[in-house]
């Protein structure tokens, strides 16, 4: 199934159907989608997203919808955009099919399927057709989007930032499984036509040159967003965790993404934060009971980590090759085992538990309070905390990024040796990245610490450094913005998910072998990334080169 | 005081004798080919040099003090290498592998990279004026973005030279500079070289290629099974009887 996805999604196609032909059957399919969704697709009501009633289209059939106006837009406007209606064609197939099964299954059998369904369905794969059978002319991308002028470019951008935040509250609002799941199918399959139509390139070319203002907006956007949480918690709490693991992930990504050591046992830093936390901080949980404020304790604990880092690091960080990984892996267990072991100091397997709210003069960081008239749970206070520290490593990360220490770590990556022959002194570079990594997951800990209100050895095993990789390689190795996405959807995505918990790991599994085939540099990828993997396949060669540790990328 | 002056260097792989009591003078602004067949231990002795292999004994002296042995210290210390196999940063820009060159000659740490002040922001265009001026040397500038690895077999050969030049060194080690080269490309080389040699830098290459070697060197030693078997310009070398056998074998008796 996969090399035929991949001929339609690829260049390569066998019929060649006449233009016309191919538009009528796109016509067809536009009517035929727009009728059945505008149907009643399920016999009775209870199923979600009032599935029962005419000419109301909401739930998955507005996806559909939505989708298959696109797919005109695309036929009448870009006829030979090939890729792009196949994958909004694609994806309204599949989200009509969902549909089908989720009801015909809640119901009881197929015959709880109303015609509605059934014609949209049928549209559906009507569309397909015509858009795999559509002559591909091998044209590269349109270039046709507008460059507007300057006023315009900062309104675009102020729309396309608030878009997307408008696109995130709805989805979290998006409440049963089913529905979410018929969204993010949409939501694939849409994102990925308009990237086939150069939308992202175009907005991307458009936010480099409004950088100050994307960035403004983007933390303007994040800022906000307790904002739009009518005074509930629970989304607020996710977003915490979410916001101490993305830190977490952007410090994995200067030891992963720049230096290009596999670190297979991060979490064990992080684990190190939180513990100085809880013993040391206003929890007070230590022998000494001693009571470190806010704000000191997260760089000390940034800093025993980075030290315990640079200790680990100094005698492996000599060697070449995957020792790292084992030695980092190792670590990870002992210092699960030795947590587990001395209970006397670190409550062994049952923790330390009770860790009370950080506190900041009387400003008590677990308590609502009202801004603007707005109550705002105590989770926002710590959401907000950690957007202050994801800014501090952000700006470090970047300032080191495009530097000569930046420059040394991407040739360690490329080649460890030759790198010595240019002077850089690729052992303490090595350790440099390790440790400002382990100190970064150290800090994001000592709040780790506090959000969870407990910390136990359990919270910091092998599966939760595999996660942080994973959220690394699936948003971008080497990028900020990579990271950030991929921690927000490993961790976020599974609250919305909770009825397929059971598969949770295997769905990941298969969302990273699709990411490291169709698009082995991430979701975002850096520059360099992008064309360490596409520079070949454009002039025609096949030859990708996988990052070492990473291979998979190659077929 | 020379340049470089290696005696003695011993290189014991195990049973493996690789290199053996090898002695190499190299004078300030002098071209010094060093050749011999395949296997004779020519890339080993520059490994020696270079720190990326440790000598078994030997003394190297670079401007009257001991060279370091550690790769990095060897290029800090002004002696850059090229390597037989194009190990170029290949997903790295053009610009970027040159400027990656000039690390040992800057010093920004990690807080001065972070806070950007006044000195770092010099360094750092110094570094690229620097990176820039040799990519026009080597005449690669039309091609600053690419990536490394997507330009074409002399060009990387030059990029490497450049790379190397970045480094700001006093001697320059060549392994097998045209190899794979065409008679343009090498005919390009040769001219490199020399202006190279006229930036006052002195150069060790080992070559194949023979017209290149005794065109080029003021100076040729020939090492056969890590032995150095003779030394001495050009001409005395073409004619010395066992240069001769050592690459033809003797004539039948």
């Amino acid at each position: 199934m996969i090399p035929m996805l991949q001929r339609a999604l690829r260049i390569q196609h066998t019929w060649n159907l006449p233009l016309r032909t191919c538009q009528a059957m796109a016509a067809a399919a536009f009517v035929l989608e727009v009728v059945g969704t505008n149907l009643a697709w399920a016999t009775y009501t209870g199923f979600p997203g009032l599935m029962s009633l005419s000419f109301y289209p909401a739930g998955a059939r507005s996806y559909v919808l939505a989708l298959s106006v696109a797919l005109a837009l695309v036929a009448v406007r870009f006829t030979r955009r090939r890729q792009a209606g196949i994958w909004a064609s694609l994806a309204s197939f599949a989200l009509t099919l969902q549909t089908l099964i989720a009801i015909s299954r809640d119901g009881g059998g197929l015959v709880n399927v109303s015609a509605g369904a059934w014609i949209t369905l049928l549209g559906t794969i009507l569309g397909i057709i015509a858009f795999v059978a559509l002559p591909d002319d091998g044209a590269p991308l349109p270039s046709s989007w507008p460059r507007l002028p300057r006023v315009l470019d900062g309104l675009a951008v102020v729309a396309g930032i608030g878009a997307a935040m408008l696109l995130l509250v709805y989805g979290l609002s998006v409440d049963p499984a089913n529905q979410f799941v018929g969204l993010v199918i949409a939501l694939i399959g849409g994102l990925a036509a308009l990237n086939r139509l150069g939308l992202f390139a175009w907005l991307g070319a458009l936010y480099a040159r409004q950088q100050g203002l994307s960035l403004a907006l983007i933390g303007l956007a994040a800022i906000s967003f307790p904002f739009t949480q009518n005074g509930e918690s629970y989304w607020l709490r996710v977003g915490a965790n979410v916001g101490v693991l993305a830190a977490a992930a952007i410090g994995l990504n200067v030891v992963v993404g720049l230096a290009g050591l596999l670190d297979l046992g991060y979490i064990a830093f992080f684990g190190v934060g939180a513990y100085v936390a809880a013993l040391y901080g206003n929890a007070g949980l230590g022998p000494s009971r001693g009571h470190i404020p806010f704000l000191l304790i997260v760089p000390l604990g940034a800093l025993v980590s980075g030290l315990i880092g640079v200790i680990i690091g100094a005698p492996t960080l000599r060697l070449r090759g995957d020792y790292l990984a084992i030695v980092t892996l190792g670590f990870g267990e002992i210092f699960r085992i030795v947590v587990n072991t001395y209970d006397g100091f670190t409550g062994g397997p049952n923790g330390l538990a009770n860790i009370p709210d950080l506190a900041f003069g009387s400003f008590n960081f677990g308590l609502p309070h009202k801004v603007f008239g707005i109550t705002l749970q105590g989770f926002a206070n710590y959401y907000w905390a950690e957007l202050v520290l994801i800014a501090i490593v952000v700006f470090v990360f970047s300032r080191l990024d495009r530097s000569r220490i930046g420059r040394a770590w991407v040739a360690i990556r490329e080649d460890e040796l030759a790198a010595a022959a240019m002077g850089i002194n690729t052992v303490a570079y090595k350790l440099l990245a390790f440790g400002i990594g382990a100190s970064v997951a150290g800090g994001s800990g000592t709040i780790q610490a506090h959000v969870a209100t407990q910390v136990s050895p359990d919270s910091f095993v092998f599966m939760q450094s595999v996660l942080l990789l994973a959220a690394v390689v699936l948003g971008g190795m080497g990028t900020v913005p990579g990271a950030l996405v991929g921690a927000a959807i490993l961790y976020a995505v599974p609250e919305k998910l909770r009825a397929f918990s059971d598969y949770r790991l295997l769905i990941f599994g298969v969302l990273l072998i699709l990411v490291m085939r169709f698009r082995p540099e991430g979701m975002i990828a850096s520059k360099r990334r992008q064309r360490e993997f596409h520079d070949t396949e454009a002039s025609g060669s096949d030859a990708l080169s996988a990052p070492p540790g990473f291979a998979g990328a190659v077929p | 005081m020379p340049l470089l002056q290696a005696t003695g260097v011993t290189k014991q792989f195990g049973g493996l004798r690789a290199l053996s009591n090898v002695d190499l003078t190299v004078e300030e602004g002098e071209i010094v080919g060093v050749i011999g067949p395949n296997g004779a231990g020519k890339t080993t002795f520059f490994n020696c040099l270079t720190g990326m292999e440790t000598r078994t004994s030997g003394e190297i002296l670079f401007r009257g003090a001991p060279l370091p042995t550690r790769p990095d210290r060897v290029t800090v210390a002004g002696v850059a290498r090229t390597f037989q196999n194009i190990r170029l940063f290949h997903n790295m820009t053009v610009l970027e592998n040159v400027l990656v060159g000039t690390h040992p000659r800057s010093r920004a740490g990690v807080l001065s990279a972070i806070g950007r002040g006044p000195r770092y922001k010099r360094e750092e265009r110094k570094a690229e004026s620097t990176s820039r001026e040799l990519l026009s040397f080597v005449k690669l500038d039309g091609l600053r973005g690419e990536l490394a690895k997507s330009l074409s077999y002399g060009d990387q050969r030059r990029l490497e030279i450049a790379r190397a030049l970045a480094t700001d060194p006093g001697l320059l080690l060549l392994d097998e500079p045209t190899a794979g080269m065409n008679a343009s490309e090498t005919a390009g080389a040769i001219a490199l070289v020399k202006a190279i040699r006229a930036r006052g830098i002195g150069i060790v290459l080992i070559e194949h290629d023979m017209r290149f070697v005794f065109g080029l060197c003021d100076r040729v030693a020939v090492l056969v099974h890590g032995e150095k078997m003779v030394e001495g310009s050009p001409a005395q070398v073409q004619s010395d009887e066992r240069v001769i056998s050592a690459y033809l074998g003797r004539p039948a008796e």
